[in-house]
């Protein structure tokens, strides 16, 4: 006996049908992986200031370490070579480095000793420059909304 | 152990204030946190860059090209009216100099156009209030603004004496949506190297220092000397053999409100 | 304790409902603030701070409601006042409560309000307001709560309370103190720039507190089965009458100051508010509204018949809400921005949306005030006191 069944039946109903509603809205819809796509200018480099798959995963907090850097340290070049020193972020990266392989090699050594300048906008972009293609593919997919872009202008994209 | 439930909700509620208490202490305590903090202050500086803007050669359309560079070098919107944004302005001499009340002044000089801009004190009261440390002074005396941590309290803007910090009321990027605002902002971000700001941020002039990061000198000084040689002197004031201080020994220069003890680092050659 | 909210007369209710229907109504404003930004207020770049910090700068002296029966009572046994302490306390609460709320509107990034506990700053007066506002708050939170706890179960209220109690005392002090520091340390504004700025924030908030906690209880009366006391609002009324003369006499002594020395920038922004410059008067009927009230609460206040008349009592306490409002409001952050930096003098006015978001902040307020305000009713009709 069920004190109140009702009430409680419609309540357990109601919350059921919130639960199931994201699963619900998008049945039917085609599974798609997100692809993000290199531009000429990626393919040519070659490089990027870190391993694809560390930066896959660490790249938000890379981008936070160097807004750190630029802004409240004026730390302006980042030289992926001569890493092991200041930042922060360096035991977690060489923590990663060692578990993640890149192209064969246990630790992901920039080919050469290049330098880069700290910048999402003019770096980071300068390469990536097809932000829908490349950035919003897997932030689309993952619902994320990263608000970098109300302030760092995006490259204007050809349709 | 026998916890009943009122007591459990005391011991949450405790454990999280207890936390949060512990973090902000940590965070003080974390190495450089209290230097930071104390750096307007330290007395050992090497560098503080400073301008001198000398009105002998200074006119209205020099100041009109700067003030253009400017904005448009750094994304400021042109929004008309009193919640509009500027980071470096014209303004007569009644207005720059309130703290000089002078019926009898110059004629020439009353019809004087000066450039206003933030002065990157010395000793900068905005710094001192910030309560975030979204504004700062650098190693290299530059003023800083900090755009990730603002959060848009406006403590700053009462603190500053010389009105030189805007707020973004709404969103910048507004101008180019608004129909009245894209008339005066055809073009807007006139500048893709440069991020705009956001709504709720406060901005102000930071001496370029993405420019003087890469050793090259500020727009305004930059434009302002292409039409006048030497109209904007710019270095380090700490260096005696710098132009601005060997300029500064012949000629009498002009602070604003000087009597604060701000340390202005913005001086006028009359 | 919680469940005697959940009961009540049908004004009760009714009274809930009115309350929950403003907040509604607010929070649509707030949300359409939220998207649009502070754009939709009447503050600009001269005036930066307006109706929304200077609501935050008089609640923090309405908070005083609460060491003002406190002190007496413990630290000069005026047992009287133990009968009431917990509606001053329980004000205290939601008028800091409400502080954070005004806070929270006006800034312009909410979402990353945290950062300043994230970044803490000892040199930022802003730093220090933040930490004693919550502690205040929390203080009556943990002191309230037990004390009414203790007497609706008929016993003495543990001991630590006691150790809460004394420290709330002079932290109560320091939150008036810190909230004038804000304004009287920086030296760009010489309206705010004065050493009394600290102790004329004291006086309002001893006279402003005590006069809404004496309305309150006369509300209490009226609508309840509790009496708070008669003894109590007469010892509350000639608190107020100290207080608010010396709340006036400290403002005579800025208008001396100013006006003796004649120095331009200590004299302008006071002609600004009381007559007004360039064509700017809007501020001067509201400057002068709230002096005459003020002259009206001290002549009720002084004269002795006149304050111990309950009738009249009322009429002074409104009277000094309505000066204290408008001189501790209004009158200080606008007339601490004008004329501004240049010189010059630039308008403010609040705006409609403006004025519906206070609204709802003062309605959250007394939402809160309610609840807790019904509890204490409870308890106290419950043990028959």
């Amino acid at each position: 006996m069920l004190y109140d069944g009702a009430k409680i039946l419609v309540g357990l109903i109601i919350g059921l049908a919130f639960f199931v509603s994201p699963f619900v809205y998008d049945a039917g819809k085609p599974y798609k992986k997100p692809e993000p796509q290199l531009t000429e200018k990626a393919k040519k480099a070659g490089e990027c200031v870190a391993s694809k798959a560390f930066m896959r995963e660490w790249h938000m907090q890379l981008l936070d370490e160097w807004r750190n850097e630029v802004v409240r340290k004026g730390e302006r070049y980042y030289r992926p070579r001569e890493l092991a020193r200041k930042s922060t972020l360096d035991k977690r990266l060489l923590d990663q480095w060692r578990h993640l392989v890149s192209d064969g090699t246990r630790h992901y050594i920039p080919k050469t000793d290049k330098v880069y300048y700290k910048s999402l906008q003019n770096t980071c972009l300068d390469c990536h420059s097809n932000k829908s293609k490349f950035c919003d593919e897997c932030h689309n997919y993952l619902g994320v909304h990263p608000y970098c872009w109300n302030c760092h202008i995006a490259p204007e994209e050809k349709k | 152990m026998d916890v009943n439930r009122r007591e459990f909700l005391k011991i949450a509620g405790l454990s999280t204030l207890f936390g949060v208490g512990v973090n902000s202490v940590f965070q003080l305590l974390a190495p450089g946190e209290l230097e930071a903090s104390l750096s307007p202050l330290k007395k050992d500086r090497k560098i503080q860059w400073a301008i001198a803007v000398d009105m002998k050669k200074v006119d209205d359309r020099m100041l009109d090209k700067a003030v253009e560079a400017c904005h448009r070098y750094h994304n400021v919107p042109k929004i008309p009216g009193h919640k509009g944004l500027k980071w470096i302005w014209k303004e007569d001499f009644e207005h720059s100099f309130p703290e000089q009340e002078n019926s009898y002044v110059n004629e020439e000089i009353e019809k004087m156009h000066f450039p206003l801009l933030c002065n990157h004190c010395d000793n900068p009261p905005c710094c001192r209030v910030c309560p975030t440390k979204a504004t700062f002074k650098r190693e290299d005396g530059i003023v800083m603004m900090d755009w990730h941590r603002c959060i848009g309290c406006r403590f700053c803007m009462a603190a500053c004496p010389y009105g030189s910090r805007s707020f973004n009321w709404g969103d910048p990027r507004r101008v180019m949506t608004d129909e009245e605002l894209k008339k005066l902002n055809p073009d807007f971000p006139t500048n893709m190297e440069f991020p705009t700001r956001t709504k709720g941020v406060v901005e102000k002039c930071t001496f370029c220092y993405d420019r003087i990061d890469k050793g090259k000198r500020p727009i305004c000084v930059e434009v302002a000397n292409k039409i006048k040689e030497q109209a904007f002197i710019f270095g380090n004031i700490l260096d005696p053999e710098s132009d601005i201080r060997t300029v500064l020994k012949e000629r009498f220069a002009l602070r604003r409100k000087p009597e604060l003890g701000t340390g202005t680092n913005i001086y006028y050659l009359i | 304790m919680i469940q005697t909210v959940f009961k009540g007369s049908r004004r009760y209710g009714y009274w809930i409902l009115f309350l929950l229907a403003i907040i509604a109504v607010a929070f649509g404003c707030y949300l359409y603030q939220f998207k649009e930004g502070l754009l939709i207020t009447g503050m600009n770049r001269d005036v930066s701070w307006g109706f929304y910090i200077a609501q935050f700068t008089y609640l923090v002296g309405i908070a005083a409601s609460g060491v003002m029966v406190v002190l007496p009572c413990y630290l000069h046994n005026y047992k009287a006042f133990a009968r009431i302490t917990v509606f001053g306390e329980f004000l205290a609460i939601a008028a800091v409560m409400m502080c954070l709320l005004f806070i929270f509107v006006d800034i312009g990034k909410p979402v990353r309000m945290l950062n300043v506990l994230f970044y803490p700053t000892p040199h930022s007066i802003l730093f220090w307001d933040m930490v004693v506002l919550n502690v205040y708050m929390l203080l009556n939170i943990f002191i309230g709560w037990n004390v009414l706890s203790a007497e609706r179960k008929g016993v003495h209220y543990p001991n630590w309370v006691k150790v809460l109690i004394y420290i709330s005392i002079p932290w109560a002090f320091s939150i008036h103190t810190v909230t004038a520091f804000i304004y009287a340390g920086l030296p760009g504004r010489p309206y705010w720039l004065t050493a009394i700025m600290a102790a004329r924030f004291l006086s309002s908030a001893f006279c402003s507190g005590p006069a809404l906690l004496i309305l309150l209880c006369l509300i209490i009366r009226k609508v309840t089965n509790f009496d708070p006391g008669k003894e109590q609002i007469r010892t509350l009324g000639s608190i107020v009458a100290y207080a608010m003369l010396l709340n006036v006499f400290f403002f005579l002594l800025e208008l001396f100051t100013a006006f003796y020395s004649h120095i331009p920038e200590h004299m302008r922004p006071l002609i600004f508010l009381f007559k007004g410059l360039e064509g700017h008067g809007r501020l001067a009927p509201w400057m002068w509204t709230a002096t005459i009230f003020a002259f009206i609460s001290l002549v009720l206040l002084v004269v002795p018949q006149t304050r111990r008349n309950e009738d009249t009592l009322l009429v002074a306490c409104i009277s000094v809400i309505i000066a204290t409002w408008i001189d501790k409001g209004l009158g200080l952050v606008i007339g601490g921005f004008t004329p501004n930096p240049f010189g010059g003098i630039t308008d403010y006015w609040p705006t409609k949306p403006e004025v519906m978001i206070s609204i709802g902040v003062y309605a959250t307020g007394f939402l809160v005030l309610t609840l807790l305000y019904k509890m204490a009713v409870s308890v106290k009709e419950e043990v028959g006191a």
